[in-house]
């Protein structure tokens, strides 16, 4: 018997249909239902469960009580067993609580219905130790994580666990600074990475054409940049699983959402602050190495404050390398890479034509923008 | 009697399927397929056996290992292997976007197979092969008139051979002037074929790719922020695998010779371009068209390509030796070239190849390659206009921006109404003896499909492309369940694609194909 994990964020999407662009704050749900939100996570739950019932006799389901799962599992009409009973009012602390005991539990995949806010609550508890498939419910869901459909969502879940070969792909957990989004400002920020099956077919923001040539890029760029490090310079290397892929390649543990130093291919210090960085690299020649994180494009500003307009200053617009995918830069539509690093002139002096690495001897012009 | 009705272009198809193992699998031990009669006792006292001259070195010492089998046996294999296969000739050749599958003149394939051109050797003294050095030296300045170049040669035997040859003049120029270390770097659009990325950064160069502006044309102004004291060339494609023309495209070579870069024009999409535009006027200092695919001899797969290679007069010694030259008298192999890159290929390249091009030109004449652009251009034009009645078809970028002689269309409405990629359409054009492409890799255009019609099929043949892919197109909203098991009249029906992410999986020789299957 398969046993899958199963969290229905019931009160997500209710914001979308009355313009309310999310339901993160007890404040803005409240507000979601007197302007008449109806919840539509549980009906999209059960489209995408029906997709399991061919499978239904290999399957458990851990789920939790009421509209968080169990309710959802007895309509689909698949076996369950409620490992976790929340309140009548749930919030985002019964998600991180129910997925780390179904984590326990030994599960071997977690399906949940959402958004991107609940994307990041299941990243809280379970990281990347368990593969996840969303069920697209929420308003925002910027996050590669989730099925095209629920019913898409469903699917791959059954194919995955029907035993077909299937890649797993670290997919990043994003979100938007809500209240900025309210005025119409969209920001993205990286939160982490959830592990998740890939069928191009049936998965959102398909990336490349396959999700190993996604993973050989990040390889051939790491592979292109560990063979030109220059010795006695400093190496600071941003947050995300491209800049990750090098520090692989250099055998040396990533920050995956921090900024590591590296000198001489070897770990100088891990996840820095703004200080620890002023510290570290004094005058020396300095160079950094990043990949934009996010949806938007984010350069810097967003999820690593820590390269404040101290540390670029004295790194220089010349000794920046961004790397990226192509599959990366595709996602963007032609967007320009951004920077906000809060300070307007040095946003200014950062934008124009950057030379992207995209591959082993291979670069993109790319525009940045401040 | 049953009569078939013509009207009826969306038409009735089912493959051959014969399940037939791999050549390597048939037969048996002693068979044979041609007795080799033994020496006459005559010729052995004079030649010897025919293995003692062999050094020892060189001798096999355990038999080779090929499959045993009788003549019929091996006819029947190819012949029911070519059933299985859909030839350019079997079906309407226009779903090969950017290949320029056309109709190639049969004439011509018998002209290459002739005695008087098949018992010809490489390595015969040139007096006695004064005609095809001759035809060679024709076809030479034909290309000259065609591209604006002072030079050509012929060695290449592909497109991308011919960018591997442009690339390393481009090294060897920038060596003899001292600037082969500073100059590293080589620029490329994303919409132009991978090869112009691929064959420099063979050679050692850094690529710079530079992505489409709002019109799909190469965005100028990055490409201004590209060009540097380290531009070593320009290789682009003009139009590009859009079928969009860059205008302006004088403007970048100016930018690159200033800047001390070279400009290699590859003019694999040249079809619609004889007589019209040419590659000296745009400032290239080199060029290189397919004589197989543009200029009517078979796609490389269907025989030999040649990838001819033209520069002006100032790179001419740069170029593969020997050249074929014409002192007045008779034609010889220039051998002293004297920064020539070496060779690309065997002795002077394919010559049968480059005959059946220069038949081709020479039919047509200088006012029929005009004609042949004009039609090549009209027949993409009119099939753009049929294609994209069927709302959801769409035109990337900007449709009122001209299309030359093909066109990247996006499907991505449709795949985002119904769930179907381009790829599960190019697997339901195969129920009807057709084929479509989609684009190289990565997608920069959302489920692409790339057609070429040339100047080669009908009216006919053209309605009964596009009548078919709206039949497609109309049941990926009206019966989908047909598009999920397509290919449903082919020999193989729906491959799982996973294996292709797989190295495990990949089988690229016989040999290999043994170790991964043998049973323990």
């Amino acid at each position: 018997m398969m046993k899958i994990g199963l969290i229905v964020n019931p009160i997500a999407g209710m914001g979308g249909r009355v313009g309310l662009k999310g339901t993160d704050g007890e404040d803005t749900l409240i507000r979601a239902i007197q302007m008449g939100a109806i919840s539509e996570a549980p009906e999209k739950t059960i489209k995408a469960l029906q997709q399991l019932l061919p499978i239904k006799e290999q399957l458990l389901v851990f789920t939790c009580s009421g509209d968080m799962g169990e309710n959802e599992t007895v309509q689909a009409g698949l076996y369950y067993e409620v490992v976790y009973i929340s309140g009548r009012n749930t919030t985002s602390d019964d998600t991180v609580l129910a997925a780390s005991s179904m984590k326990e539990l030994g599960i071997s995949l977690l399906i949940f219905a959402g958004g991107d806010g609940t994307a990041r609550d299941i990243y809280r508890a379970i990281g990347q130790e368990v593969p996840v498939i969303g069920i697209p419910a929420g308003v925002k869901i910027h996050s590669p994580v989730y099925g095209n459909t629920p019913k898409a969502a469903g699917k791959l879940a059954a194919e995955f666990l029907s035993g077909r070969q299937v890649q797993l792909v670290d997919e990043e957990v994003i979100d938007i600074d809500e209240e900025a989004y309210r005025n119409d400002v969209v920001m993205t920020q990286l939160y982490g990475y959830l592990k998740v099956p890939v069928i191009d077919k049936w998965i959102q923001n398909k990336k490349a054409p396959t999700p190993l040539s996604d993973k050989a890029s990040q390889m051939s760029i790491a592979l292109d940049i560990a063979d030109n490090i220059v010795k006695d310079i400093f190496y600071l290397i941003g947050p995300g699983s491209t800049t990750k892929a090098l520090m692989d390649v250099l055998k040396l543990k990533k920050t995956l959402l921090g900024v590591d130093i590296i000198r001489n291919r070897e770990l100088v210090k891990a996840d820095c602050n703004e200080d620890e960085i002023l510290r570290i690299i004094g005058d020396s020649e300095t160079e950094l190495i990043i990949t934009p994180t996010g949806g938007q494009g984010y350069l810097l500003g967003r999820g690593n404050q820590q390269l404040s307009p101290k540390v670029l200053g004295k790194i220089g617009k010349r000794n920046i390398t961004i790397i990226a995918t192509e599959g990366k830069l595709i996602q963007l539509n032609g967007n320009p890479l951004r920077v906000y690093t809060g300070d307007e002139g040095l946003d200014k002096e950062l934008s124009g034509y950057y030379k992207v690495r995209i591959g082993y001897g291979m670069s993109r012009m790319y525009k940045v923008e401040g | 009697m049953k009569r078939i009705i013509r009207k009826n272009r969306v038409r009735s198809f089912h493959q051959a399927r014969w399940n037939e193992p791999i050549i390597f699998e048939l037969g048996s031990a002693g068979e044979r397929g041609i007795l080799v009669p033994k020496a006459e006792e005559e010729i052995v006292e004079k030649v010897g056996n025919g293995f003692d001259s062999i050094p020892a070195g060189m001798r096999r010492s355990v038999p080779l290992k090929l499959p045993e089998i009788n003549q019929k046996r091996v006819l029947m294999h190819y012949l029911r292997l070519s059933q299985e296969t859909l030839g350019g000739n079997i079906n309407i050749e226009i779903g090969q976007g950017t290949c320029t599958v056309k109709y190639n003149p049969v004439v011509n394939d018998k002209l290459a197979a002739s005695e008087k051109m098949s018992e010809l050797h490489p390595l015969q003294d040139t007096s006695t092969t004064q005609g095809i050095l001759e035809i060679i030296h024709r076809t030479d300045l034909m290309m000259r008139e065609i591209s604006g170049m002072d030079h050509f040669s012929f060695q290449a035997a592909g497109g991308s051979q011919a960018t591997m040859t442009m690339a390393s003049i481009v090294r060897m120029y920038h060596r003899l002037r001292g600037e082969e270390e500073q100059r590293d770097e080589i620029i490329t659009t994303v919409y132009s074929h991978p090869s112009d990325a691929a064959a420099p950064a063979l050679k050692g160069y850094k690529i710079i790719t530079i992505m489409a502006d709002e019109n799909g044309r190469p965005d100028y102004e990055a490409f201004k922020a590209a060009v540097s004291e380290r531009t070593a060339a320009f290789v682009v494609a003009n139009p590009e695998d859009t079928g969009i023309f860059n205008p302006r495209i004088k403007e970048f070579t100016d930018l690159v010779t200033k800047a001390g870069g070279l400009n290699c024009y590859d003019q694999a999409n040249a079809n619609g371009l004889y007589g019209i535009a040419r590659a000296r006027e745009a400032g290239f200092h080199m060029c290189y068209f397919n004589l197989h695919k543009s200029f009517g001899t078979p796609h490389g797969c269907g025989g030999p390509g040649s990838g001819a290679v033209g520069v002006i007069s100032e790179l001419r010694d740069f170029l593969p030796k020997p050249l074929v030259e014409f002192d007045g008298e008779k034609y010889f192999l220039d051998y002293d070239i004297k920064n020539s890159i070496g060779k690309v290929r065997a002795f002077i390249g394919t010559p049968q190849v480059v005959l059946k091009a220069y038949s081709w030109i020479m039919s047509l004449g200088a006012e029929g390659l005009y004609e042949v652009a004009k039609v090549a251009s009209l027949n993409n034009v009119y099939l753009i206009k049929r294609l994209l009645e069927y709302k959801g078809l769409e035109l990337p970028y900007r449709e009122d921006v001209q299309r030359i002689e093909q066109a990247r269309y996006t499907m991505e409405k449709i795949a985002k109404d119904t769930g179907f990629s381009s790829g599960d359409i190019a697997r339901r054009v195969m129920d009807f003896g057709m084929h479509i492409w989609s684009s190289h890799h990565p997608f920069y255009i959302p489920d692409p499909l790339t057609l070429e019609p040339t100047e080669t099929p009908s009216m006919e043949d053209l309605e009964e492309y596009v009548e078919t892919l709206h039949h497609i197109l109309g049941e990926a909203y009206n019966n989908p369940e047909i598009i999920k098991s397509a290919p449903n009249n082919s020999t193989i029906h729906m491959v799982d694609e996973s294996s292709m992410d797989d190295p495990d999986q990949w089988c690229p020789t016989w040999r290999v194909y043994q170790e991964k299957t043998k049973v323990e």
